[in-house]
């Protein structure tokens, strides 16, 4: 047996099937750790410092317009009869779908062993932190009486009252903050190993001390690695389940209601399609221009951004799809009040809104089925920005242009947004690239070890990780 | 080189993931018990080849989760049927459907919370001193390129002449021992 073995030779696939390396011109393991950790050591660059000096402001000015917000009231923002759910509820809605791209890519496609993740999984997670953070402001600071917000909790208070499970809006306390602390657990299990690489590279005292107590002692045994592996996996598999179930209860917030626009069965799986969708439109947007910044282009090719330009593209139909089935459902029960909400989409006071999102949600993505495009590095981010603006444009139509025309005459109004609400949205921007520079500064944005284990140099059983007889190691 | 402290173990560093492999079956087989394989990222393989049994931190996010299934549904049906009984649309006062969402999610968070802290019992950790990171060798290897296998003196079969001799026949290409 072993003698036939030796006979194997491991042929090279043909030119058309052959894959383009995940890390490009067969780097050494040594040179993963260097060019990885590197973009968080050494001197603060130029352009880090421009991006902080734009965005820090920036939330502080969101952190302003709160404290104004509270001492004053929500008078200060747009929403009023017939329109009490406004900016707050979109953006919230926004952020939170943004961060499920993250969890895409970390838990599900380790489940279902796409080996490319290894590169974007690491910034992704931190984009689903930051981005569940900027969302968890809105439902806290929307509810008026800021300081009563603990009364969503299961907590006993002086009215001897208890949190009412009955409603939608419970099961999305629930799942909005289980989705945070799960996702920072996963996030910072990835990181144990790279905060040991960064431990093990420091130069200073402090760095040392820091990175080390975080690092936890890892040491690398493999005793570790398999209890490790094992709990990463779990947490895979508990992810998935949870991504899933996030915006699912979210839609539910709208389609328990009886309004026209928002009682449809179908929003769960079409809202988490459209978060997805979202989420993998920041992830372009992120990484597009970071890859040329800190000088990744090695890590995160081509085929990287190609396959997650493809995912945008199914999820991007999938929305379509939903569009699709909501307009003939409409057209199809009859219902005079569900046809005349979905005829004002289109033809109603918010008809921009309503192309807005079609244009951007089911036209746009269409164009990546093109391989020039997705090869088109500008071109993808414009596309990837759009993506997001049409999004937004998708819980606008859903929120406001199902809320400004109900039922009777005596419901409809006309919502318009104060500059207040405009400036604490762009607060949440400052919140969110202050803290995904303070990551970049201080984490590896790459996961260097599942880098590292993904490369053919990792491989025990490839002859650039040393086996003697090819595809065997006797 | 004259050893100062007590003697922790002794450590071989190895170039490749299929010597490191190759090696470590060897150390199974010879029948030590105190002993490691040391490498930046997990190894595919190395569990059989270090004759590991399948880690135990399922059972720990199994318990969590099932104790966060459990306290979501005890808690809803406490808090809207027993302690503070409100009709709302009709609905019953308990239902297993709608107090299905929120035990789910807790179902989520104390899994998870389960296999983080599992891991970290089953792996003694955090530790922050540990000798192998005070050699010079290993901690700016062992996190980066390169890969160790080392044998605590604890091993009742020890001994230093013998295992030099093991390790540099099977390929690796600096040993040295680890003060305590």
């Amino acid at each position: 047996m072993a003698e036939a073995l030796t006979h194997l030779q491991l042929q090279a696939p043909p030119a058309e099937l052959a894959r383009e390396p995940l890390v490009a011109n067969q780097r050494p393991l040594g040179w993963i750790s260097d060019t990885i950790a590197g973009v968080a050591e050494g001197k603060t660059p130029t352009w880090w410092w421009i991006a902080f000096s734009i965005s820090f402001p920036m939330m502080l000015f969101g952190f302003g317009l709160i404290a104004y917000l509270i001492s004053t009231g929500v008078g200060i923002w747009g929403p009023n009869h017939p329109v009490m759910w406004g900016w707050a509820i979109i953006n919230f809605v926004w952020w939170i779908g943004i961060g499920h791209a993250g969890t895409l890519i970390s838990a599900i496609l380790f489940l279902l062993r796409q080996r490319w993740r290894t590169a974007v999984n690491r910034a992704a997670e931190a984009m689903t932190i930051f981005a569940v953070m900027c969302a968890a402001t809105y439902p806290v600071i929307h509810i008026g009486r800021v300081w009563f917000g603990w009364w969503m909790l299961p907590l006993p208070n002086s009215n001897s009252i208890w949190p009412q499970f009955r409603s939608p809006l419970m099961w999305d306390v629930f799942a909005v903050s289980t989705y945070f602390t799960v996702s920072v657990l996963f996030w910072y299990v990835g990181l144990i190993p790279d905060l040991a690489v960064m431990r093990d590279r420091a130069r200073t005292k402090i760095r040392k001390f820091l990175y080390g107590l975080f690092a936890l002692g890892w040491t690398g045994s493999h005793r570790h690695w398999s209890n490790y592996e094992k709990a990463y996996l779990i947490l895979a598999g508990l992810s998935t389940p949870l991504v899933l179930s996030v915006h699912s209860i979210v839609s539910l917030d709208f389609s328990v209601s009886q309004l026209p626009g928002w009682h449809t069965t179908i929003f769960p799986p079409y809202f988490v399609a459209g978060a997805i969708y979202s989420g993998f439109g920041m992830v372009l947007t992120l990484l597009v221009p970071l890859r040329k910044i800190c000088k990744l282009e090695e890590v995160i090719t081509l085929r990287h951004i190609d396959v997650i330009c493809k995912v945008t593209l199914a999820t991007g139909s999938i929305v379509a799809y939903a569009y699709g089935m909501e307009y003939f459902i409409a057209w199809y029960s009859g219902n005079p009040y569900e046809k005349a909400a979905f005829w004002n989409r289109l033809f109603g006071k918010y008809w921009y809104g309503g192309w807005a999102m079609i244009f951007c949600n089911a036209l746009v993505p269409q164009l990546f089925w093109f391989r020039k495009v997705r090869h088109n590095l500008v071109l993808v981010f414009i596309l990837s920005i759009l993506v997001n603006v049409g999004m937004w444009f998708e819980r606008f139509v859903i929120v406001i242009g199902s809320l400004y025309q109900d039922f009777i005459p005596a419901n409809w109004g006309y919502f318009r947004p104060t500059w207040v609400d405009v400036c604490t949205y762009l607060g949440t921007f400052g919140l969110f690239f202050t803290f995904f520079l303070l990551f970049l500064r201080f984490l590896p944005l790459i996961a260097i070890a599942e880098v590292k284990a993904v490369a053919p140099q990792a491989d025990p059983h490839h002859p650039l990780g040393g086996a003697k007889v090819q595809g065997h190691h006797a | 080189m004259p050893e100062a402290g007590p003697v922790y173990g002794i450590i071989a560093e190895f170039d490749s993931p299929a010597a490191t492999l190759q090696a470590a079956e060897k150390i199974r087989d010879a029948g030590f018990r105190r002993w490691d394989v040391f490498t930046p990222f997990p190894l595919h393989g190395m569990d059989k080849a270090m004759g590991l049994k399948n880690s135990k931190v399922g059972w720990f996010s199994f318990l969590g989760g099932v104790t966060g299934y459990t306290c979501g549904m005890l808690m809803i049906w406490y808090m809207n049927a027993l302690d503070y009984p409100i009709v709302v649309g009709g609905k019953p006062m308990f239902s297993p459907f709608y107090s299905f969402p929120p035990s789910y999610e807790l179902t989520i968070l104390l899994g998870s919370f389960g296999a983080l802290l599992g891991m970290l019992f089953l792996n003694r950790l955090p530790r922050l001193y540990h000798p192998l990171l005070k050699n010079r060798r290993f901690a700016s290897g062992a996190t980066h390129d390169k890969f160790f296998i080392v044998i605590e003196t604890a091993d009742p079969k020890y001994s230093e002449a013998e295992l030099r001799r093991l390790l540099e026949s099977l390929g690796s290409n600096h040993i040295e021992l680890v003060e305590e």
